[in-house]
């Protein structure tokens, strides 16, 4: 057993950090990050082009995408070095995740060369920002449960409806859509899937004020939005199948929950003094650390076997799909404990006054979506009972029902 | 990156699962349960035929030289299956402290017979509730009580933990057939492993290891053994996992297989979830173990609390998922339950562990943990 790159991977790794030496600034040590708390600062977009202008002209964009995508046409362990190497770097790499890692690569997988030429280097570049209509009111877990509806006239198709959590919409450029071409056929046949211009006549984008206070996702209102039928993805009613290539493409790009983690918390502890003494003395602080340092470990330790079959070219196993739900309850646990440990004061939120920046009150707030949002807790379960350990799939009573004989109860 | 095992090792692992399995293990593991005997003598005769006793003891000593990789690997089958024979007391535990504290003729006289399952080890430390030694050595005489001490029933010798003349705690090598020796087995509530309590008068003592290191050498000893039963842990959490799993797809309720409903699949998804964390904290033990690392303190310490807390759930929920059935003696449920918390004690609590691995992690200066990219290991 070694950590070590193979000799190919060394070399990469060493073209890498030398590209990041020379053109970027190194993050200090202790400096987590709060979820996309970056991403509402003045300024942030603009830089943020400025990086990946910078990434793609050295060839560290889409690394993973084939050639003719624009991409350097590497491998997953490369990706993984990469993102490696960047992480201690202060650099957004948020505003572009949804369209490079979910949008772009279904519309290669499904669109014309053509369309693979116009739109994957503006993507990859930082020129255009993509966004993801997938969730509804009327269904985000319950996906097919969709209502925006798509109507074809003539060579257009007209789309009536709404959208919900989209993420970025309010800077995006393009989006992709999925539809309801047809209620009279059940729920998981009559669906079509597109991409948008953001800027058609017809749509609205209204922010959602989230439980944190800030708004990075929104509503998206569509009024008899037109969209060519040239910007339709796969055939009509194949909406379900496209979407699900987008969906498993968003299980990779999800990566685990930022924040406070054990590092951080242990320094906390390490700083505090509670009514009885060091907070670090407190017998049941140190159960709760040891606790915490034994699931951080579990899932780095985790992350080294997949790169293993990486490494070897193999594709991940099923563990890798524990990450996001181990990590998201991880983090709320961990914010909440360290709020605990700050007592009365603790449910104080000004950054220049609070330990760790006020980080844990941040993550408290905004831990409840990581739970929920890129796969809930409960789907994950389900994915991991059913995908992983082969237990047979839920009842469905909506299966073969046309969707519009669907009961669909008052919420 | 390469975070597993070699494919010699891998294949040694198919070797033993299928070994095991031919041989019905876990039966024997039963008949054990309900009998009066201690282990199964056949079973032990030819896991030592095969070299597996020996696996990490080298050659010299009779050992087949594998290293502690591939004793991992045997153990996590072992593990799984439950076997009833005293390979953790013999190779974790007594070969493992002579082999990192005996002298070249301590070496010479015991590795030998303990490789080639002619002489059955363990490790006698604890003396009843709480962790206090009171059993002492004097002008190499051993005068004290062990309980519970694992295998202590059918073990040709021990390794035990005592005070030496300065009052402090030192191992020591005790053959048990001399005289004043007296042992009485004692139950427990894990009938498949044999335990005793063994009394000493005047008991012939050997030293082990440097004078004044005895505190250290019992830490050290420790934490190589707990990156070893976590592999059994690992093992026997996977098998109570598979047999809930192969029950939900059997047993109908309401209808459908009980493995369709929600309630069963998140339990066993949170099974399968602490599993994983659990094997790979035992693979991160594993290297450190195999290394010698500086990291093995901290590495063994979160091996044995992820495997012990894995174990646990899994053995746990595996009753729980066979519903009134998982409830009787008939079915093996109880046979991993037993266990899972017999291996979750016998190094001391995972309480105890977690009050350890923080203590280690206070004394390093630098936690070199990287978490978010987990270059360094």
């Amino acid at each position: 057993m070694d950590f070590d790159d193979t000799p190919q991977e060394a070399e990469f790794r060493a073209a890498v950090k030398a590209f990041l030496a020379a053109n970027a600034e190194r993050l200090g040590p202790g400096s987590a990050q709060g979820y996309r708390t970056g991403q509402s600062a003045p300024g942030a977009l603009q830089r943020a082009k400025a990086w990946q202008a910078k990434k793609y002209a050295a060839g560290f964009a889409g690394i993973t995408w084939p050639k003719d995508w624009g991409g350097r046409g590497g491998t997953p362990i490369e990706q993984v070095i990469y993102n490696q190497e960047e992480a201690h770097y202060a650099v957004s790499r948020g505003f572009f995740e949804i369209g490079l890692g979910m949008c772009i690569p279904t519309l290669c997988s499904w669109g014309t060369a053509e369309q693979r030429q116009r739109f994957a280097p503006p993507a990859l570049k930082g020129d255009e920002i993509w966004c993801q209509l997938f969730s509804e009111p009327a269904g985000g877990s319950d996906l097919a449960g969709l209502r925006t509806r798509a109507e074809k006239r003539g060579e257009e198709w007209v789309i009536n409806g709404q959208k919900i959590w989209t993420s970025g919409a309010q800077y995006s450029d393009y989006g992709i859509i999925v539809t309801r071409s047809d209620p009279n056929l059940p729920k998981h046949k009559g669906l079509t899937f597109f991409f948008l211009d953001m800027r058609s006549p017809g749509v609205e984008i209204r922010p959602i004020k989230q439980l944190s206070g800030q708004s990075h996702f929104n509503e998206v209102f569509f009024t008899d939005v037109r969209i060519p039928d040239g910007q339709r993805l796969g055939p009509v009613g194949a909406g379900w199948q496209v979407a699900l290539t987008t969906l498993m493409n968003e299980r990779l790009a999800v990566g685990e929950a930022p924040g406070p983690d054990f590092r951080e918390i242990f320094d906390l502890v390490r700083r505090l003094e509670l009514e009885d003494g060091p907070a670090i003395e407190n017998s049941v602080v140190r159960e709760r650390l040891a606790e915490w340092y034994v699931k951080a470990q579990g899932l780095k330790y985790t992350k080294f076997r997949t790169m293993t079959r990486l490494s070897r070219g193999e594709t991940p196993g099923p563990e890798a799909s524990i990450g996001k739900l181990v990590s998201a309850t991880k983090l709320q646990e961990i914010a909440a404990f360290g709020m605990d440990l700050m007592g009365m004061a603790g449910i104080m939120t000004d950054a220049e006054a609070m330990p760790a920046d006020a980080l844990f009150q941040q993550a408290l707030l905004y831990s409840p979506a990581l739970r929920i949002a890129g796969g809930s807790d409960e789907i994950l379960r389900n994915i991991i009972a059913e995908r992983v350990l082969g237990l047979p799939a839920d009842l469905r009573v909506d299966k073969d029902v046309p969707f519009n004989k669907l009961p669909t109860g008052k919420r | 990156m390469n975070f597993d095992f070699s494919d010699e090792l891998k294949q040694l692992r198919e070797e033993a699962k299928r070994f095991l399995s031919a041989r019905n293990a876990l039966a024997a593991a039963r008949r054990v349960l309900d009998g009066n005997a201690g282990y199964d003598p056949a079973l032990w005769r030819e896991i030592a035929e095969m070299g597996w006793i020996g696996a990490a003891i080298p050659e010299a000593f009779g050992g087949a030289g594998l290293g502690h990789l591939g004793l991992c690997v045997l153990a996590e089958e072992l593990g799984a299956a439950l076997a009833p024979v005293p390979f953790a007391s013999t190779a974790y535990l007594a070969a493992e402290a002579i082999l990192i504290a005996g002298s070249p003729a301590q070496k010479e006289r015991y590795l030998p017979k303990l490789a080639s399952g002619a002489a059955i080890g363990t490790l006698a430390v604890a003396e009843g509730a709480g962790t206090r030694i009171a059993s002492s050595v004097a002008q190499d005489r051993l005068s004290g009580t062990k309980q519970p001490v694992p295998d202590g029933d059918i073990a040709d010798l021990a390794v035990v933990a005592a005070l030496g003349t300065d009052r402090r705690a030192a191992l020591f090598i005790v053959e048990l057939a001399a005289p004043g020796v007296s042992r009485e087995r004692i139950a427990t509530i894990d009938p498949s492993r044999g335990h005793a309590r063994l009394t000493f008068s005047s008991a012939a003592a050997e030293p082990l290891g440097a004078p004044g290191g005895g505190a250290a050498l019992i830490d050290k000893l420790f934490d190589r053994a707990a990156v070893l039963f976590a592999f059994e842990q690992v093992g026997g959490a996977q098998a109570a996992l598979d047999m809930a799993k192969a029950y939900a797809l059997e047993r109908y309720a309401f209808g459908r297989p009980i493995g369709s409903f929600q309630a069963i699949k998140h339990k066993l998804a949170d099974v399968y979830v602490a599993t994983e964390l659990a094997r790979s904290n035992a693979y991160y033990g594993a290297w450190a173990l195999s290394q010698n690392a500086p990291e093995l303190p901290v590495a063994a310490a979160a091996a044995r609390v992820a495997a012990s807390d894995a174990f646990w759930l899994a053995a746990k929920e595996n009753i729980q998922t066979h519903g009134g059935m998982g409830y009787t003696w008939a079915f093996d449920c109880h046979l991993y339950y037993r266990r899972a918390k017999l291996l979750a004690l016998a190094l001391g609590a995972p309480r105890q562990w977690k009050e350890r691995l923080v203590a280690r992690l206070e004394a390093q200066n630098d936690l070199a943990l990287d978490g978010a990219t987990g270059i360094a290991p």
